[in-house]
């Protein structure tokens, strides 16, 4: 482990974490003294090129929808910097982050929860036109109608309520409402986990058709690996809070470094390249109240020494352009 | 605001096959007209005295009887529909407005505002409501637009823990979430994300509180200080009744039978749309 210590390449990138921490505090009970913090986010950086996709990948649990969501400022950080477009971001308030939130836009999982049942799909999809007074009425009924056809949806569509369609196409009105402001940056949170796998295809082929046509970056969320190599230009691997290896996806996929995105690789047949044994982790993902000393990983890692148990590995450059967080990549 | 929806319109049609909540709201319809237009249903003048036609029976003349000044039960009953609906609307609109802006500021701000304005509810549903009303008419001069007011800023803390209970998960939703990265201010959420979708459980307890503030009204009518004679009312009726009870059956029987099944109305009809709007119940 002797490779350059990790440092997100701030110039240029449209997106840029630095350092990033996020705890949520946790009652135990009513009488309960202790100040308890899930550390949901600790000490995250990354960067999104414009216009590529950096997949996120990681169990559930391990902080990606946080991030994803502190990433376009829907939740606030604790500490470190969020650099969006050049802008620092991650104290912006009023006004100025009304403006710079027409640039980034998010695509949720759940397609029930994330359209508002009592409001027209074309309402739904012009909103962000409306509230920075872009369009309205007539033309605003309009241009939803020829957003919601680029999405796949029939013109109509933006007259009905969103209780009137599939799971597939609310995903599809929830994306043109993510692209209605023409955004730079979109975050999708494992937009397609709550889809049939036919459905998730036609959606991952939409967001990449409006990628291409667009020039949109996209922080694709997902615990999902093919979705993830389907996507993703680089990937960050994630585990409990921490990234724990960063990479071209085509390397990465190729030849994991770190030992949990090896044994992510081997749990889905036919994914990695090089024929490899399944590496079967034990144990549950811990706690992220009280997250294991040294390295994260090391409860379950079938690499760990005495030292993984003692000291925490920094994300280190372990192959061109490639970073591990591991004493042994 | 919903009622053009596809959403309500399946409330209503679930709505209107539950046979008792249909029942409800036929009941309802037709004491609302029974108040809208007293023409339709007697021709009688409900303050015309005739001494010579004291405590009669129903008869062809009197369907319902007359009391103990001659005047005929029925249209003093028909009239006295009017005063019930009247206090039942104003007196849960009140209340429904007080506990909408409470109980949004308490569930969308949270922390402090929270925790001071649901104290207060705690507070004022500490005081036995009834003896609070009697105590206030009782250093105000007992009128309808008093006991309207009264009943309706006593009764608008069940609204108020209510919306705030909705608001409180509704703005954890991805759509508040999404209404916000798309720019959209705090009004714009309450008012066209979070309102909306709060409604549903406000009108059950607007219904059922429709019924309460009439049982309210009949009450302190009955005991004289609620609407006041010569205005005709089913409580101040049933307090002329009491008096006759043994021999004039009709002038307690008729008013009586108003209060409940209007009364029953309103609690049937509520409990409908709460069925009609409970998620669980969906596809039934």
């Amino acid at each position: 482990m002797t490779g350059v210590i990790y440092r997100p390449e701030t110039d240029g990138a449209l997106l840029a974490m630095v350092n990033v921490y996020k705890t949520f505090p946790v009652r135990k009970s009513f009488f309960s003294r202790e100040d308890l913090r899930v550390r949901a986010v600790d000490g995250v950086s990354l960067t999104v090129p414009p216009g590529k996709t950096l997949g996120l990948v990681g169990e559930s649990g391990c902080g990606k929808t946080t991030l994803a969501r502190l990433a376009i400022r829907l939740l606030d950080p604790d500490s470190g910097s969020i650099r969006f477009d050049g802008d620092d971001i991650t104290r912006m308030e009023g006004e100025a982050l009304r403006v710079t939130r027409r640039q980034m836009q998010i695509v949720f999982q759940d397609p029930y929860s994330s359209l508002n049942p009592r409001m027209k799909v074309r309402d739904i999809v012009g909103e962000g036109w409306l509230v920075h007074g872009l369009a309205k009425g007539k033309e605003l009924r309009e241009r939803a109608e020829r957003l919601l056809v680029r999405v796949g949806m029939p013109a109509e569509a933006g007259g009905k309520y969103p209780h009137e369609f599939s799971g597939g196409q609310r995903q599809r009105i929830g994306i043109a409402r993510a692209i209605a402001l023409s955004p730079k940056l979109v975050v999708a949170d494992e937009p397609v986990s709550a889809l049939d796998v036919s459905v998730q295809a036609q959606i991952l082929n939409l967001l990449k058709d409006i990628q291409e046509e667009y020039g949109i970056a996209y922080l694709f969320v997902s615990h999902d690996l093919r979705v993830i190599r389907h996507v993703s230009d680089a990937v960050a691997v994630m585990y409990l809070g921490k990234v724990m290896e960063t990479g071209p996806a085509r390397d990465l996929f190729r030849e994991p470094l770190h030992p949990y995105t090896r044994s992510l690789l081997s749990a889905v047949p036919m994914l990695g390249d090089a024929p490899s044994e399944r590496i079967v982790l034990s144990g549950e993902i811990p706690s992220p109240i009280a997250p294991p000393p040294g390295c994260r990983f090391h409860t379950r890692c079938f690499m760990a020494e005495k030292v993984c148990a003692e000291v925490c590995p920094l994300l280190r450059e372990a192959a061109p352009g490639r970073y591990a967080a591991c004493h042994f990549a | 605001m919903n009622g053009s929806t596809g959403m309500g319109r399946n409330i209503a049609r679930r709505l209107l096959r539950n046979r008792l909540a249909a029942a409800g709201g036929l009941v309802v319809v037709f004491f609302f007209l029974v108040a809208a237009v007293p023409a339709l249903f007697t021709s009688q003048n409900p303050d015309r005295i005739d001494v010579a036609n004291i405590l009669r029976p129903p008869s062809a003349a009197h369907p319902l009887g007359t009391d103990d000044l001659g005047r005929d039960v029925l249209a003093r009953v028909v009239y006295g529909a009017r005063v019930s609906m009247k206090v039942g609307f104003v007196a849960v609109g009140i209340a429904t407005s007080i506990g909408l802006v409470l109980g949004l500021l308490a569930g969308f701000h949270g922390g402090r505002v929270d925790a001071v304005l649901m104290r207060f509810v705690d507070i004022m549903l500490c005081f036995p409501t009834f003896f609070l009303i009697l105590a206030a008419i009782a250093f105000l001069s007992p009128s309808i637009v008093i006991i309207m007011a009264v009943i309706g800023l006593t009764g608008w803390m069940g609204v108020a823990r209510l919306v705030r209970a909705e608001t409180l998960s509704l703005k954890e939703r991805d759509f508040v979430a999404a209404a916000r990265a798309q720019g959209a201010g705090t009004l714009r959420i309450v008012f066209r994300h979070i309102l909306p979708n709060a409604l549903a459980p406000v009108l059950v307890a607007a219904t059922l509180g429709v019924a309460g503030a009439i049982l309210t009204e009949s009450a302190l009518s009955f005991l004289g200080i609620g609407v006041q004679p010569p205005t005709p009312s089913w409580g101040n009726i049933l307090t002329v009744g009491k008096n006759y009870i043994e021999f004039a059956w009709w002038l307690s029987l008729f008013p009586g039978l108003a209060i409940l099944v209007t009364v029953l109305g309103y609690n049937l009809l509520g409990e409908g749309i709460r069925d009609a709007v409970d998620p669980r119940l969906k596809g039934r």
